[in-house]
């Protein structure tokens, strides 16, 4: 019985991952950049449901509405201010900008909100189901499968069904050739920013209010697990973040409760090494031939 | 006598290193440092190591490294266990701390090569996410064990102390989980800094300058046509990347011997990051922009103390304004056009 508890666990905590993951690997797979500030968007998220709800006292929906509205306009925003300007500078300069996004971002957050952990009240109201003596599971685990689940389908529907979708799978196939086809390229780009924040924002009140504290390094972790569950499926790839991260939660939960708590992190890590290692491009990762 | 281009390079880097280390010398004598500033100098020594050897990996050698921190954490405990244990039988601090970063040296270099060997496999972003999550385990990984020592020999644990099942008189603990080791002898001085930066110079510039560093530097530039005229791609990656990796382990040697409370938390990948971001600020494969670029970032948030709360603020947003004025085309092209204005103005003068 506790095994299923503990499986349940992780797959809410690996859906929270796909989600982040999700982000990471959009941008990646349009802009061929690693955006490190993906997981600080997850914090800033976190605190505006924390300042709306806690402090100015609206509802959990408008809340969590206006965390994605200003997630959505931040990542948008950093786009547009620090990314696009170096679109054709070499990747090492775009991932330095990132990190200096990442640490403005976070220390925004430490002057606004200090450094001392706030504590978080989870805005799902589903109330804990309790299947028997030893099984119960939480209302918050409930709310972030299905979340996460129904934002899986309509994110794959969206983006094989509608033009737009359609054209981010061609920048991210062939941005010059997409170009010469008629699309609108920084459109697209800014577009699966939007997305991208957009989810970050509901994997951050997911997040919140199953791990009930948010401070300035909220994201930060989240965000390099959710970074390595991307590569784990093979980034770029949308069902690869999906596996990533819901693998991710499970191996990290169940070594966390049969193995060691301590060292749950080395053995998520670990088991990416000898993925890559025997899979170099991840999970659902694409084959690269290279021509000489 | 006309020195090669290199040669006169080389000594125009060593030259900076001893100029400040003789002007840091002088102030210090006449008393013009501040004991906080005197508190920054091992860190910058080591900090300076840290980046000239990790420009090994990501400017010559062309590979993204994001675990350079858990080089500089094996160092660290292997270097640490040993300082611990012959604390009294070897009574010469320098020697002691010699053999120390002999042995952080060679446990970070047989990491290196351990992590390099899945590294050939990977390329581009893969091997920077590999890079950086053998750091978080190497921390995570000390942060969960426990090695004491007793009349018997070594004890190890991942549980607590008291499962290492020491003997009660003579057992003493070295490594206390998630508290590390502590007390380590401090006997890093700022003159063995020194000692250590110019021997890294030397190696890191003697190696780019020879046969295998022109090796190192087709592997980036083109690794087919460097395979194609007999190079060994395996050979040479897993020389850069222990060679990078020993030196990253030396300073972890020194940072440990310095702090004497040891523990995992510095060893994060926010670390790893900074120590890139000096490499990519000071420019790729120059070794001498490595140790502008870490001066200049290390000293800054200093310098910025007078803001007191809103200085890493402003040390954020200096650092997007550089990769934006730097990268981006616009601006360069403004640039040079003043620069270039300026330059023929000079010229007409000389003439």
């Amino acid at each position: 019985m506790s095994f299923i508890s503990y499986l349940v666990n992780g797959v809410s905590l690996g859906g929270i991952y796909a989600l982040i993951a999700l982000g990471y690997t959009m941008v990646y797979g349009i802009a061929k950049m690693l955006n490190f500030a993906h997981g600080d968007v997850i914090m800033v998220g976190g605190f505006t449901v924390f300042m709306t709800m806690q402090m100015g006292g609206v509802s959990p929906i408008v809340a969590v509405l206006s965390a994605i509205v200003v997630c959505t306009l931040l990542g948008v925003t950093i786009e547009k201010v620090a990314y696009k300007p170096l679109r054709s500078a070499p990747p090492l300069a775009v991932l330095i900008t990132a990190i200096g996004v990442s640490y403005l971002l976070q220390n925004l957050a430490l002057l606004l909100f200090g450094s001392n952990s706030r504590t978080f009240n989870s805005v799902v109201p589903i109330k804990p189901w309790k299947i028997n003596d030893r099984l119960t599971i939480s209302g918050e685990t409930i709310a972030t499968i299905a979340v996460s689940v129904i934002i899986m389908i309509a994110l794959t529907l969206f983006i094989n069904k509608t033009k737009i979708g359609s054209a981010m799978l061609a920048v991210s196939e062939d941005r010059g050739a997409a170009q010469l086809m008629g699309i609108n390229v920084n459109r697209t780009i800014s577009i699966t920013f939007a997305i991208g924040s957009a989810l970050a924002a509901v994997a951050s009140v997911l997040l919140c209010s199953s791990y009930p504290q948010i401070n300035a390094y909220t994201g930060a972790m989240p965000g390099i697990k959710a970074f390595t569950a991307a590569v784990f499926g093979g980034i770029g790839s949308i069902p690869g973040a999906m596996i990533g991260g819901l693998l991710m939660g499970v191996i990290e939960n169940l070594s966390r409760a049969y193995i060691s708590s301590q060292i749950a992190d080395a053995i998520v890590f670990g088991v990416l090494i000898v993925i890559l290692i025997i899979k170099p491009t991840g999970i659902m990762g694409k084959k690269y031939n290279e021509k000489v | 006598m006309k020195l090669k281009a290199t040669t006169k390079n080389n000594f125009l880097t060593y030259a900076m290193v001893i100029v400040l280390f003789a002007a840091v010398q002088l102030a210090s004598g006449a008393g013009m440092l501040s004991s906080h500033l005197t508190g920054l100098l091992i860190p910058i020594s080591y900090y300076i190591i840290l980046a000239v050897s990790l420009n090994l990996t990501v400017g010559v050698l062309g590979e993204l490294s994001l675990g350079h921190a858990g080089f500089m954490c094996v160092g660290a405990y292997f270097s640490s266990i040993f300082s611990v244990i012959f604390r009294d039988a070897i009574s010469s601090s320098l020697l002691r701390l010699v053999l120390a970063m002999l042995i952080g040296a060679l446990a970070a270099a047989i990491f290196g090569v351990l992590i390099g060997i899945p590294v050939l496999r990977l390329r581009g972003d893969y091997l920077a996410i590999v890079t950086l999550a053998f750091g978080e385990i190497i921390k995570n990984l000390f942060n969960a064990i426990y090695v004491g020592i007793d009349k018997n020999g070594l004890h190890f644990s991942m549980k607590n102390v008291m499962s290492m099942n020491m003997d009660k008189e003579t057992g003493r603990t070295i490594i206390n989980g998630a508290l590390g080791i502590s007390p380590v002898p401090r006997d890093t001085t700022f003159t063995i800094c020194f000692v250590v930066i110019l021997i890294t110079l030397f190696v890191v510039m003697n190696l780019v300058d020879s046969r295998a560093g022109r090796a190192i530097m087709s592997v980036r530039d083109n690794r087919i046509a460097a395979e194609t005229v007999g190079i060994s791609i395996t050979k040479y990656k897993l020389m850069a990347f222990a060679v990078s990796a020993a030196f990253a382990g030396v300073a972890g040697v020194l940072y440990a011997h310095n702090i004497s409370m040891l523990n995992t938390k510095i060893f994060s990948y926010n670390t790893s990051i900074m120590i890139l971001v000096y490499v990519v600020l000071g420019g790729l494969g120059s070794i001498r922009g490595s140790i502008v670029a870490t001066l200049l970032l290390y000293l800054l948030p200093e310098l910025l103390r007078s803001f007191n709360d809103y200085r890493m603020l402003f040390y954020a947003i200096i650092l997007i304004l550089a990769m934006l004025l730097n990268n981006n085309a616009a601006f360069r092209g403004a640039i040079s056009r003043i620069t270039s204005k300026i330059f023929r103005k000079k010229e007409a003068v000389e003439k």
